[in-house]
Parts: structure tokens; C-alpha cells; sequence
């Protein structure tokens, strides 16, 4: 696992243009064959690869304020800390930094990986025990055990997406930044001699969002508009402080939505931060 | 000429089959008390095949409480069987023969432990079919894999370790070829005594380390050296230390349900000095490593104490795990006094055991219980009636077999000088 590539794919989602309609939840489903369960009311055990957060400012009417906060896989790169201005993807590629996501070393049966050429966190559900470590180690609840055999109405298999399998129960399964569509992009570039351009691999989710809130590419390059949105000043990532390392950034220009993305020490800590101006 | 059968009715006699010099209650009897472990069994065969036959939608387990009560009776039940490897090392390895007298019950309790977490495990995962891809897809950089490798391997070295005592059976020695293979077991007993020592301290750290591992898991998460985090220790520690402390319980209960004595007290109290010593050194340690978590680690990750204990996974279950169930009976085992009366040493021995399965369960679920993500909800977990028929394998199946050896075997060497019969 040692970070010697240049590419890492990664997300920034702008909170301040998230609606919260679900589009991109809707999309993933779709994309990736998650079925319908008996019961989606039962939210702790039902299969939601990107999940749509509510967060409210605690304040009461009129001065309440929501945001909501799409939450796929962060595909941590992990065991590096680092903000957006001195990242891990912007080290010397020569020195070599090991990657560390915290799901993936603990895997007894190597059921899931970090790919080192795009920093994909890959998932292989056909290999998968289900003994669930994985699921403990994640504090960002992005993995999802099949708790049930999905009761596909009679028909239904026949509309699925080729390019994914349908999983079965007893495994687990999360968001994998759509890697199919990397592979079909990389298959055309092949063939037509060319290279994988930024709009050629786009996931499903970023191409739902009504609101254009969601924005994928390459982290590290400068023509890629990630790479630019991660510079700003209003950029952070969920819980930075236990060096995880996501590559799915946020942004957002209000400090309260800022602040929740990350647990805080102190008042006096939080007013720190909140005078510092940033939320990273 | 004798035909094979005609031997039958010899077989039959169950007491030709007891230990030699004591005595075993009659067979009604015992038959009818072995209707208390076949009930057992057979809830958790009720159990085992709705999780087999559904799933594990059957448990009360969701994706926040990934592991629930069937990790927490594993890691207890591995911790108490350290009894096993560490009286083994003691006897055998450093050359302590006070413990001879108490040897045979601790590999079997061991092996009961072994066993039974075994065969939980195996319907715990979602893919039981799979399970030997731990094996041929082995992740060396996985706490689990190690678990997995050694748990296996040992339960086979302890099988091996307590199959003197089935060979030295009355009526199974008199066949020769037995006899001899008793013998010769008994003579290399160092080597699995010492492999077993070597697998069980290495899995009793991976299952510490599995949790110290979880980085990003703020309970849990600690730190240490190299790969190991401190965790890997104090599960090694707290598992040698409340092992010898179960196989006397087990003893001395089995003293108490069949009016028999077994060993002398001596040897109880030597187990409990032992433990006892262990303990204390354990929470010394422990309470240090506490401290530097809570005022450490955790301000490091924008947390205190105060996020980590809610209801009903409060500041008490600190208490009673360091304080009533740590620091008290180590502190009662130190006494002489203590050790020399039964019921002090029986209880503060329950203690100990009550102090480790109590860190096990804390490190399991109230690991999950806390939300990490500021914007996520506390959930408490309690197990289905599924759940627990699977939880009472461990019982039932041990109990069976320590029934059945109890009857057959010659678990306890000192009973029939302890007893007139
Ligand atoms: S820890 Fe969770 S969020 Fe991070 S890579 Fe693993 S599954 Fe994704
Ligand atoms: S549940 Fe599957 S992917 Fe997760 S740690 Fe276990 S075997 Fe690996």
C-alpha cells in the first residue's frame, strides 16, 4: 500500500448547494443495483451507499437554519494527516507514504483494498465472509452489510446495470466512487488512443445533482475543477482529527455547518476555530 | 467362540467406565441432569438454524452494532479459557508441579472455551460457507487473521493436550496400543504445552489489538509500539490473570454441586495468588492506560470522557470494571486471609472473572454504541431471543462435556485420596 501514483480521485460536495432532494442517492442506487428491502423504514439496516445527513444550527424558529450533508464512502486515504493546503496527494510522490484507510488493513480476508494507482477503497463483495470489521472500524457508517436478500420483484433483474453485481446477503458492501465507469472510460481511452479526460469519468451521484452541488475529478490535477474547489477557504473534510484522510471534501460558506463536520474539545476551543475562520 | 457382541453387556456397565476410586452418582441421576445441557442445545440449535436459514436478520444486530452479545461471549469465554495455556506453561514449561492437581481441568475448560467460540463464531459470520478465505486470502495486515489462524491451531493443540486424559480413561487404557500412546503424549506434553503457550499469548493479543487497531473508533482506539496497540497487551494481561481464577471457580462449583473434594486448598490458593498477583500488575497498567486515553488520546481527537459514557452505557460501567470488579479483588487475592477461606476466595475469584468479561463487552459494544460523526445518533443494542439460544452454546456444550468428563475421566488426580470412598 505505499502512495507512489499520481492520481487520486476524489469529490467536493458544496453544502450551500445541496437541497437534500436525494437525487444522488436515487442515482447511486440505480447505478450500482441496490435493491429495495421489505422494510426501508429499518434505516440502521437498510442499504443507502450515499446517504443524505439532516443538520440543523440547534437554534429555534425564526433563526433555525438546515444543510444537508451527502455522505458516500470518503475513500480515506488514511495514516497521513493533512489539510487541503499541505495534503497527502501533494507530497513528494517519491517518498513513500503508506496508505492506511481504516477498513481496509483490518479485513481478514483482503475482501476489500486501497487501490493504489486511482486511491479507490474497492469492496469485493464476492470474497466478503461478512464478519463486519470493516463496518466497526468505519466511523463514517459508509459501510453497509446485507442483512437481507434483496426480494427483487419478479422482472426486475432483467433491468439491472450489467456492469455491477448484485450483491447477496451476508456480505458487505459501500460506495466505489462508480468504478465501473473508470474501467469502461479507461477501455475507450485504450481503444481510441487517448487519455481518461476529466469528463470521461464522472460518478453517477455527480451527475444527478439537479443543483450542480456535486463536483468529481483528479485531486491533484490542475486543469480537474476538485482541484481547485479544495483550496478554499470555506473546504473541510468530515472528523479530520482522527487522520483519516477522506478524499471527498466539503464546502460551505456558513461556520455552524462548518463546524459540525468535526468533534470539538472545548468551547473555548470551538471559539478558536470559529475566530481562526476556517473549519479545517 | 466368542462372538463381539457377546462383550456388550460388559460395556454396558457404566461403572466399569468411572475414574478408578471414586464414585459417580447413578445413572437416572445423571441422565437427568443431562437434560439441562440438552435443552440448552437445543435452543441454540433453534438458534443457530434461523440465522443459518435466514440470516442474520434474525439478531438485533444493524450496521451501528456490527459485532453484539456472540463477540462478547467469545471474547469472555477466550479470556477465562487462558487458563488453559497459562497452568499448561506453569506446569510444564516453568516447572511448577504444585499445579499438577489442576492441570487436566484447566485444558479442559480451555478446550470447552476453544470450542464453543469456535462454533460461534461460525454463524457470527454472514458467509459461514466462506470462512476459510481468512485462511487462503489471508490479510497479514488483519488483528482478525491472526485471531483466526491461532484460535484454530490452538483448539487443535488443546485437543491434543487433553487427550491423555480420555486415553487414561479406566477401560479405554486397558487396550494396549492406548496405554502406550497415553504414555508417550504424556512424556512430549512440554511441546504442546510450549506451542500452546505461544498461539494463545499471540491470539489473546490480537483480540485486544483488533479493537486498539480501530483508529478511528475513539473508544477504542489507543495507542502503542510498532504494530501493537496497548490494547494487544492488556488483553494478553488480563486474560492470564483472570484464567486461573475461572478454572478454580469451575473446581470449586464442581466441589460444591457434587459434595466431593477435588484438589486440596492449597492448590486453590496458589491459582489464587497467582491470579491475584496478575491483577494487580494488570490494573496498574490498565488504570495508566485509562488515563492517558481520557486525558491524551482523546482531546487529540476533539473528545472527552464526558462524549464517551451515555446512557445506559454510563460512567458506571468505568467504575465497576477498574474499581468493584479490578482493583477490589486483586487487592482481596493479595490477602492471605482471603485466599484461606472458601467463600472469600471463591468470591473475590467471580470478581476477577466478572471484571475481565466486563472489559470485553465494554470494548465491544460501547465501542460501537458512540457516535463518532457529531451529527449521528446513540443507539443501544440488546440481542434477540436468537441470539441468545446462539450465546447458550457456549454453556450448553460445556457443560456436556464437563459432565461427561467429570463422570468418565480422570480430570482430578487428588480425588480418591481426598476422598473415602
Ligand atoms: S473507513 Fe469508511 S469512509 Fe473511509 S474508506 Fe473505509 S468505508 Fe470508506
Ligand atoms: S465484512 Fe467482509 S470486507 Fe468487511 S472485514 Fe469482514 S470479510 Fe472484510
Amino acid at each position: 500500500m505505499w502512495n507512489k501514483d499520481k492520481i487520486r480521485f476524489g469529490m467536493v460536495i458544496d453544502l450551500d448547494k445541496c437541497t437534500g432532494c436525494g437525487a444522488c442517492s436515487v442515482a447511486c442506487m440505480s447505478e450500482n443495483n441496490i435493491g429495495v428491502l421489505h422494510d426501508e423504514t429499518d434505516k440502521i439496516r437498510s442499504i443507502t451507499w450515499l446517504r443524505v445527513y439532516q443538520i440543523d444550527n440547534g437554534k429555534s424558529f425564526p433563526d433555525t437554519e438546515v444543510a444537508f450533508i451527502p455522505r458516500p464512502c470518503m475513500h480515506c486515504q488514511g495514516g497521513k494527516s493533512g489539510t487541503p493546503g499541505q495534503a497527502f496527494f501533494q507530497e513528494d510522490p517519491l517518498v513513500d507514504a503508506e496508505a492506511h484507510p481504516p477498513c481496509v488493513s483490518v479485513c481478514p480476508a483482503t475482501a476489500t483494498d486501497y487501490d493504489e494507482e486511482t486511491g479507490i477503497v474497492s469492496q469485493i463483495p464476492t470474497r466478503c465472509i461478512g464478519c463486519r470489521y470493516c463496518v466497526a472500524a468505519c466511523p463514517y457508517h459508509a459501510r453497509y452489510f446485507n442483512w437481507y436478500d434483496v426480494p427483487w420483484p419478479k422482472g426486475t433483474p432483467r433491468a439491472l446495470s450489467p456492469f455491477v453485481s448484485p450483491r447477496m446477503r451476508g456480505v458487505v458492501e459501500k460506495c466505489t466512487f462508480c468504478y465501473q465507469r473508470y474501467q469502461r472510460a479507461r477501455n475507450k481511452a485504450l481503444v481510441d488512443g487517448s487519455e481518461v479526460g476529466e469528463m470521461d469519468y464522472q460518478t453517477a451521484c455527480t451527475e444527478a445533482c439537479p443543483s450542480g452541488a456535486i463536483t468529481f475529478g483528479q485531486l491533484q490535477n490542475p486543469e480537474h475543477k476538485v482541484h481547485k474547489l479544495i483550496s478554499s477557504e470555506h473546504t473541510f473534510r468530515l472528523l479530520e482529527s482522527l487522520h483519516t484522510d477522506p478524499k471527498v471534501y466539503y464546502m460551505s460558506k456558513r461556520e455552524w455547518v462548518r463546524k459540525m463536520a468535526d468533534n470539538y474539545v472545548t468551547r473555548h476551543k470551538k471559539l478558536a476555530k470559529a475566530a481562526a475562520g476556517g473549519g479545517h | 467362540m466368542r462372538r463381539w457382541f457377546d462383550d456388550l453387556p460388559k460395556y454396558a456397565d457404566d461403572q466399569s467406565w468411572h475414574p478408578k476410586g471414586v464414585k459417580r452418582c447413578r445413572p437416572e441421576i445423571f441422565l437427568f441432569w443431562l437434560g439441562l445441557p440438552l435443552t440448552l442445545l437445543g435452543y441454540f440449535t433453534v438458534g443457530a438454524v434461523l440465522c443459518l436459514a435466514l440470516g442474520l436478520n434474525q439478531t438485533n444486530m444493524n450496521d451501528y452494532f456490527a459485532f453484539g452479545v456472540w463477540i462478547v461471549v467469545d471474547l469472555a469465554v477466550i479470556a477465562l479459557g487462558a487458563g488453559a495455556f497459562f497452568t499448561s506453561f506453569l506446569n510444564y514449561v516453568v516447572g511448577k508441579t504444585e499445579l499438577k492437581p489442576i492441570v487436566n481441568a484447566a485444558v479442559l475448560i480451555g478446550f470447552i472455551c476453544y470450542v464453543g467460540a469456535i462454533l460461534m463464531l461460525g454463524i457470527d459470520i454472514g458467509q459461514p460457507i466462506r470462512g476459510w478465505f481468512g485462511f487462503w486470502h489471508a490479510n497479514v495486515h488483519s488483528m482478525l487473521t491472526e485471531v483466526m489462524f491461532c484460535i484454530t491451531t490452538y483448539a487443535i493443540v488443546l485437543t491434543i493436550e487433553l487427550l491423555p486424559t480420555v486415553l487414561d480413561n479406566k477401560r479405554i487404557s486397558r487396550v494396549p496400543e492406548f496405554g502406550t500412546m497415553s504414555h508417550n503424549l504424556h512424556t512430549i506434553m512440554i511441546v504442546f504445552a510450549a506451542a500452546g503457550t505461544f498461539l494463545s499469548f499471540f491470539h489473546q493479543g490480537s483480540l485486544g489489538g483488533m479493537f486498539g487497531v480501530l483508529y478511528a473508533r475513539p473508544f477504542a482506539a489507543r495507542g502503542g509500539i510498532g504494530i501493537w496497540p496497548w490494547t494487544f497487551f492488556l488483553f494478553i494481561w488480563s486474560a492470564i490473570a483472570a484464567g486461573p481464577s475461572f478454572t478454580t471457580m469451575i473446581v470449586m462449583l464442581t466441589e460444591k454441586i457434587s459434595g466431593r473434594k477435588l484438589t486440596t486448598h492449597k492448590v486453590k490458593m496458589l491459582m489464587g495468588k497467582i491470579s491475584g498477583s496478575l491483577l494487580v500488575s494488570y490494573m496498574v497498567v490498565k488504570s495508566a492506560d485509562t488515563a492517558w486515553w481520557a486525558w491524551v488520546k482523546l482531546p487529540s481527537m476533539g473528545l472527552t470522557m464526558d462524549d464517551m459514557y451515555h446512557n445506559p452505557y454510563g460512567y458506571w460501567l468505568m467504575w465497576f470494571e477498574l474499581g468493584l470488579f479490578g482493583w477490589l479483588p486483586a487487592l482481596m487475592l493479595l490477602q492471605k486471609k482471603v485466599r484461606e477461606s472458601y467463600g472469600l476466595l471463591f468470591l473475590a475469584m467471580l470478581m476477577t472473572c466478572t471484571g475481565v468479561a466486563l472489559n470485553r463487552f465494554i470494548f465491544t459494544i460501547q465501542s460501537l454504541a458512540l457516535p463518532v460523526l457529531p451529527f449521528e445518533k446513540f443507539y443501544a443494542y440488546l440481542p434477540s431471543w436468537q441470539e441468545w439460544g446462539i450465546a447458550s452454546l457456549v454453556l450448553g456444550f460445556g457443560l456436556l462435556v464437563y459432565m461427561l468428563a467429570y463422570r468418565y475421566l480422570p480430570v482430578f488426580p487428588q480425588e480418591p485420596e481426598l476422598n473415602d470412598d
